[in-house]
């Protein structure tokens, strides 16, 4: 019963829902923004539950003085005085809570992205050596594409721009298409297992 | 003053330009009732023209007001613009050139009123293959029922979970099992959590703890239950600790900076990472290389498919993600719909094949059949 519930309400909302994209009516697409809604409205309440885990994790760190309970006392002194800089003062564009979200985090996040430069540079160094037959191919071809698309590159040989696109427009187009092939087919295999309820992992003890 | 006017006059007078003609108005088909379409021929002086405004009424002689404009050498316009389903609409074009003189009108369109449809026509090509591909699929459940055996290949990212929590287990050090950035909609993010089902029955087995940082407190819920009832489907019911999966954090970068900072902090011997990622993807699993853990990744996102290829151990591609449980519970029901996937490949395969020949000899039928 604790599993049946489950499967028939997802059994019926995915017809419905899978009636509906065949449904151009007024009615049906009507429809379909209500249920849009109703996620959005679920995910506000699923907030709470994140909010009660992060906080009841952080709490427990720092009550039994747990290894790097530190960094949890900063984390919940950041939360807790935004949400109340927040609430106190707004949230307008010009409110203390928009300078600290323009100043602190967005700089934090873009730090966060940036590191994506040197992480870049240190896998490439590992994958880029000429262990085998492949990663010899994998090497010549970065090489190419490195060259290919900035300016030393066409002054080597103006052809070789146009080649770097030969590559990206044609090989690997066919590389990812066919990935894309097989992710889309396996997505919808997917979904109609779930909706007849065969796949039950997601409800727990997979396919049981 | 005097010359203000003449130029104001001069520029808001009707030129010789010849309006457009044969302005027809109709119904866009296969909607929800809020779009008609508009069509004309182009005015003999289109070469001149900066475009053509088009204006609608909901009578047929007055009441008219400008409701877009479109540049020159286009007889089509959609009216898009608060159409309401059954009010009837006219419609009227003139020509404006370049320094913003107008032509006259053209002669209103004929009444026309919008609809909405019950079936999209434009899908049935969509309606016949999903028959097609669910009747694939459930003929080879079906089969397997029936107690035949079916071959599904090997794959290596798979077959290495097992070594992977077993190290964990040898070196006393837990499990980092990262279901990425999706939600619970995310075909990519109920495949993680189906292997996760998987793995989490290993380290209940080996008594190895599994740490689950979630991005989605949706996910985090769902996650949750899950590892509980493969603990207690293991027998060891005491072993599943809430405390180890938990919410994180619901952006993409500080959630990268949490779960970079669980790697440096707790050392997890395993970094397992599947589902949906971005480009958070390569910070995680540089991070987890530096720190030394065997990492096993698995997502459809084709543009990270090379971070992680390049960064971990194994990778588990596009459908095999989707794959996985069916490759690791064994279930034959479960594995048949991997091989009526693969049946619907064929038929995909012959289509495109025949459809490249075809393309080539200058017949588009098999392309068009593909159009909605």
């Amino acid at each position: 019963m604790r599993k049946l519930v489950p499967l028939r309400i997802c059994l019926v909302c995915g017809i419905v829902m899978l009636i509906q994209f065949f449904i151009p009516h007024n009615y049906s697409q009507t429809f379909f923004q209500y249920a849009l809604d109703w996620l959005i409205v679920c995910g506000v309440f699923a907030v709470v539950i994140g909010l009660d885990s992060n906080f009841r994790l952080h709490l427990t760190r720092i009550i039994r003085r747990k290894k790097g309970w530190g960094y949890s006392l900063i984390t919940m002194v950041a939360v807790l005085s935004v949400a109340f800089i927040g609430i106190k003062f707004g949230i307008g564009a010009d409110s203390l809570f928009m300078k600290i979200y323009r100043n602190v985090e967005v700089p934090m996040d873009a730090t966060m992205f940036s590191l994506l430069g040197f992480f870049m540079a240190s896998a490439s160094f590992r994958a880029f050596k000429a262990k085998n037959k492949e990663a010899t191919v994998l090497l010549i071809i970065a090489v190419l594409m490195m060259l290919g698309r900035i300016p030393i590159g066409y002054f080597m040989w103006d052809k070789l721009p146009n080649l770097v696109e030969w590559i990206m427009m044609y090989p690997n187009m066919a590389a990812q298409r066919g990935i894309l092939l097989g992710v889309g087919l396996g997505a919808a295999a997917m979904q109609l297992k779930i909706l007849l309820g065969i796949e039950r992992g997601w409800l727990g003890g997979a396919g049981d | 003053m005097l010359l203000f006017y003449i130029l104001t006059q001069i520029s808001t007078t009707p030129l010789n330009i010849i309006p457009p003609s044969e302005l027809t108005a109709y119904d866009n088909p296969n909607d929800d009732g809020k779009k008609i379409n508009i069509e004309w021929t182009l005015s003999p002086d289109d070469s001149l023209l900066d475009g053509y405004e088009i204006w609608r009424s909901e009578i047929k002689d007055s009441g008219y007001y400008k409701i877009g404009y479109i540049g020159r050498q286009k007889a089509h316009y959609q009216d898009a613009m608060q159409v309401k389903e059954g009010v009837t609409y006219y419609y009227e074009i003139r020509c404006r050139d370049r320094n913003y003189n107008y032509s006259e009108f053209s002669v209103p369109s004929e009444p026309v009123v919008s609809s909405s449809q019950w079936y999209d026509k434009n899908k049935t090509n969509v309606l016949f293959g999903l028959f097609l591909f669910s009747f694939i699929i459930l003929g080879a459940i079906f089969q397997a029922k029936k107690g035949k055996t079916l071959f599904i290949r090997k794959i290596n990212g798979l077959d290495a979970l097992d070594e992977a929590v077993g190290r964990a287990t040898e070196m006393g050090r837990p499990v980092l099992y990262v279901p990425g950035l999706g939600g619970v909609g995310d075909i990519a993010t109920i495949a993680a959590i189906n292997i996760l089902s998987q793995v989490a029955k290993k380290t209940a087995e080996y008594n190895t703890p599994i740490l689950v940082p979630n991005c989605d407190p949706i996910v985090m819920s769902v996650v949750q239950e899950v590892v509980k009832e493969a603990y207690l489907e293991k027998g060891r019911p005491e072993g599943y600790n809430t405390e180890h999966i938990f919410y994180l954090v619901g952006s993409q970068f500080p959630y990268a900076a949490g779960v970079g900072g669980i790697m440096v902090r707790e050392k997890p011997a395993t970094n397992l990472f599947m589902g949906y990622f971005a480009a958070e993807a390569l910070i995680l699993a540089e991070t987890g290389n530096i720190s030394g853990a065997i990492q096993i990744a698995g997502t459809d996102a084709v543009s990270q498919l090379p971070f992680f290829i390049t960064a971990c151990d194994y990778t588990i591609m596009g459908e095999e993600l989707y794959a996985a449980s069916a490759y690791l519970s064994r279930n034959p029901t479960l594995v048949s719909g991997i091989k009526g996937q693969d049946y619907n490949k064929l038929v995909l395969l012959f289509f495109l094949i025949l459809g490249s020949i075809l393309g080539l000899m200058g017949n588009n039928f098999i392309v068009n059949l593909f159009h909605s």
